[in-house]
């Protein structure tokens, strides 16, 4: 058994009414601590995916995935945790800033690839994409500005390079079974 | 599989409606009894079903109806069917569709739904059935126009059957059920393409199984629900032969390998027989077999078989590791397993280890209560055993939940699967009665008795009169000892004795028997248990027997909730007392030393 720890699952599932509402469910009734999710459509017409991230030990997480698996409706489940991948979240925070501050607030962002989308003589909005860990810490520099809300997506996530591994779930065949 | 149905006139192409699809469906799937009760939103598909060859079982209350659709299906290997209306009575439902998830039993549930057009405006009788039962069911459809139907009917019932069984709810709304549409059907294998269960044990584990057991010097096999399941009894029993391994069976377990095989050393558990407990906790290798380590079976999981290895052999990859982390997971079917291992297993002897397993009987098989002396007092266990013999361990059992269920489980010795009917993962009292129903329409010619505790018994007791409505013949054992046994049981041992909310004042069961028409008897003696059975044996109709047994027995022994699975609860043993006092042990009231 290894440690708990975070750990990111892209799930496929069939875009239908209540899917999200299983998967959801699912992680409830076991107990299985959701940190973020996101849900989108993809290129694929029917397919939905979802990137979970999770505190999960080794067992567990194969223990989701199985427990995924059993879902009618869930296609597709990969555990990226330990594969190469890019992983973003997006974010707008929206900062107290007056005429004064404006310049030092553009400087912060300009380091942290952040980019203001909205400005009042009284505010800033900032938008950020990248890891959640960059974001949290854009947050902690501009806290002393006064951050007046913010909201952020769930993270989103995509393994690197690899055309196979990209390739080995688009369109999931369904197996024959020899229970029927 | 459930064979088809022949006779139907072939509608394919024909406009029909949706309640004529339903039951196209149904008999197409092999259907020709459910269990139900009507109600608005249901009506539709009610009407229609007059049209085919479909025997309905009107339950008394739609709780009855799911365990009806269970025991049929625990019974019979098939799919068990049972139809409700929207609302209440489908949230009727619920309990029996959550006991028939724990086990694993494939049920299609049809309920009714409120017209689409009302869906989500608190309509007269709406609930969000789907989401009710999402967590309980193996999964669930809403089903909002007739088209859809003969699909999703097919699909539940491929559902249900495959993998893991499990029950399906179907809702269904009235709309869909009194639309029109062309009625089409496929017989092509159904795929979907998020559902794969169909497994293939990896070579490598196979590999590490076939050396853990040939290399094994103190092995012990677990025999559970999933063996029966996989109809694996037959090559179990070959590769326990080969191998000499001892085997030790779950609750849902009892009968997939035969009771009277000598290489069967009983129940494992809370419950179970201190010489299976201690092996296990012995034992340098665990071969579990289609079981999931509950905590009922495991007992606290930081003390449990701290010497064993473990294989696990499971069809549902999600119960790996999930209770006890093993050694080499097997994700397959029982049998194909087993089959695979068969050969590859060499021929071993074990000697010594089963001599010391057999040493570790000699204590407890003294402290067994069955064979002691009649003094004129009724235990439980005496009932069962008795009936054990007199029905010489053929008949099918349906058991409730409480210490009724572990006399029995200790008691009857099953040497057949699908003998034993018990509610083991939910523990639903109430469930005896309406799923002994359901068996009956399953197994139309063997002998069915219920056994069944005086608390459980009044939950679901209005199911008699469906079972005379019916006019079948079930036996009931009333196992009436004036408490909520195995919860004062708990308290006695637990709860300082304080015996809250237990004690229980019931109807004379016998008169109940009366009222409904049916034949009651009453048994406050062991010589006259066997009169009775003979009695209820020769009656056409269902019989009643009411056992007046000892009040304040315990199930014994017993591993406490979470305690070391070694550290077990015996049965006291006082030593005869002298003539004259009564301060003594009743059930060991023997007069002469029997050690
Ligand atoms: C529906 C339900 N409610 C409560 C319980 C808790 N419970 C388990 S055993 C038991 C007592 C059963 O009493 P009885 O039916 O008389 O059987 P006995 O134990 O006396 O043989 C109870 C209340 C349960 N298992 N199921
Ligand atoms: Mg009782």
């Amino acid at each position: 058994m290894t440690e708990a720890a975070s750990r990111t699952f892209a799930i496929f599932v069939e875009d239908k009414p209540g899917v999200l509402n299983r998967v959801a469910s699912l992680f409830r009734r076991r107990s299985f601590n959701i940190h973020s999710l996101n849900v989108s459509t993809t290129h694929e017409p029917g397919v939905s995916r979802m990137t979970v991230v999770c505190e999960a030990d080794g067992d567990t997480a194969k223990r989701i995935e199985a427990n995924l698996y059993k879902l009618v409706n869930v296609l597709w489940v990969d555990d990226i945790t330990h594969a190469p991948t890019v992983e973003r979240a997006l974010a707008l925070i929206k900062v107290r800033v007056g005429r004064d501050a404006r310049a030092e607030v553009l400087r912060v962002c300009e380091v942290f690839g952040a980019r203001p989308v909205d400005l009042s003589l009284e505010t800033m909005t900032v938008e950020m994409t990248g890891p959640e860990d960059h974001i949290q810490s854009l947050v902690d520099v501009l806290r002393p500005f006064e951050i007046l809300e913010m909201v952020q997506t769930g993270a989103v996530a995509m393994t690197r390079g690899s055309v196979e591994r990209a390739q080995s779930h688009p369109t999931i065949p369904a197996r024959r079974t020899h229970a029927a | 599989m459930n064979q088809p149905n022949t006779e139907l006139p072939n509608r394919v192409g024909e406009p029909l409606q949706g309640a004529q699809i339903l039951w196209e469906a149904l008999v197409r799937e092999g259907v020709d009894v459910v269990f139900g009760y009507p109600g608005g939103a249901i009506m539709p598909a009610y009407d229609a079903m007059i049209q085919y060859p479909i025997h309905h079982v009107l339950t008394r209350h739609e709780q009855g109806a799911s365990h009806m659709a269970d025991g049929y299906a625990r019974a019979s290997g098939k799919v068990g069917v049972c139809v409700s209306t929207s609302g209440p009575g489908a949230t009727n439902m619920v309990t029996g569709i959550a006991t028939a998830m724990l086990d694993s039993v494939p049920m299609v549930c049809i309920t009714g739904q409120v017209p689409s057009a009302l869906i989500g405006t608190d309509a007269f009788q709406e609930t969000d059935i789907t989401g009710v039962t999402l967590p309980i069911t193996k999964h669930n459809y809403l089903v909002t126009r007739a088209e859809q139907i003969a699909d999703t009917i097919r699909e539940a019932f491929y559902v249900a059957r495959s993998g893991r069984p499990g029950p399906v709810v179907v809702d269904i709304t009235k709309d869909a059920q009194q639309q029109r549409c062309t009625f089409e059907w496929s017989d092509a294998p159904i795929e979907l393409p998020g559902y794969r269960p169909d497994y293939t044990p990896l070579d490598s584990q196979m590999d590490e199984a076939v050396r853990l057991i040939n290399e094994a010097k103190r092995p012990v096999l677990f025999c559970g629900h999933g063996v029966s399941e996989a109809g694996a009894t037959e090559v179990l029993t070959a590769l326990v032969e080969k191998a000499q391994i001892p085997v030790a069976c779950t609750l849902l377990g009892l009968g997939a390998f035969p009771a009277s095989h000598p290489k069967n050393l009983g129940m494992m558990g809370m419950h179970g027989e201190s010489w299976v407990n201690a092996a296990i906790q012995k034992a340098d290798l665990l071969i579990a077999v289609g079981m999931r380590f509950d905590d009922r079976v495991t007992g606290n999981l930081k003390t449990y078989a701290p010497t064993a290895k473990k294989i696990h052999v499971e069809l549902d990859p999600a119960e790996i590791h999930k209770n006890v982390h093993v050694d080499v997971p097997i994700v397959g079917d029982a049998r194909d397993v087993l089959e695979q291992l068969l050969p590859r297993v060499e021929p071993r002897e074990h000697a010594e280890w089963l001599a010391h397993i057999d040493a570790l009987k000699g204590d407890s098989a003294v402290r067994d209560i069955k064979d002691l002396p009649d003094l004129g007092k009724l235990y439980a266990a005496h009932v069962i055993h008795d009936l054990y013999r007199l029905t010489k361990g053929e008949a099918i059992i349906v058991t409730d939940v409480g210490q009724h269920q572990m006399w029995e489980a200790q008691y009857y010795k099953h040497d057949l699967p699908r003998k034993l009917i018990t509610s083991g993962g939910l523990g639903t009292m109430g469930f005896a009665l309406p799923a002994a129903i359901g068996a009956r329409f399953a197994k139309r010619d063997d002998a069915v008795w219920v056994i069944v505790g005086d608390g459980g018994f009044q939950m679901t007791a209005c199911e008699l009169a469906t079972c005379v409505q019916e006019g079948i013949k079930l036996n009931i054992a009333l196992i009436n000892n004036g408490f909520l046994g195995m919860v004062r049981q708990w308290q006695e041992f637990f709860f300082g004795g304080r015996y809250v909310a237990t004690p229980l004042h019931s109807p004379d069961f016998v008169k109940l028997a009366d009222a409904h028409g049916i034949k009651g008897l009453r048994v406050t003696q062991r010589a006259e248990v066997e009169a009775a059975v003979r009695e209820a044996e020769a009656t056409p109709g269902t019989v009643l027997i009411d056992f007046r047994v000892e009040q304040e027995d315990s199930v014994y022994p017993m591993v406490p909730a979470g305690a070391d699975l070694h550290d077990m609860i015996q049965r006291p043993y006082t030593p005869p007392a002298a003539p004259g006092t009564t301060d003594h042990n009743p059930i060991f009231e023997t007069g002469e030393d029997d050690r």
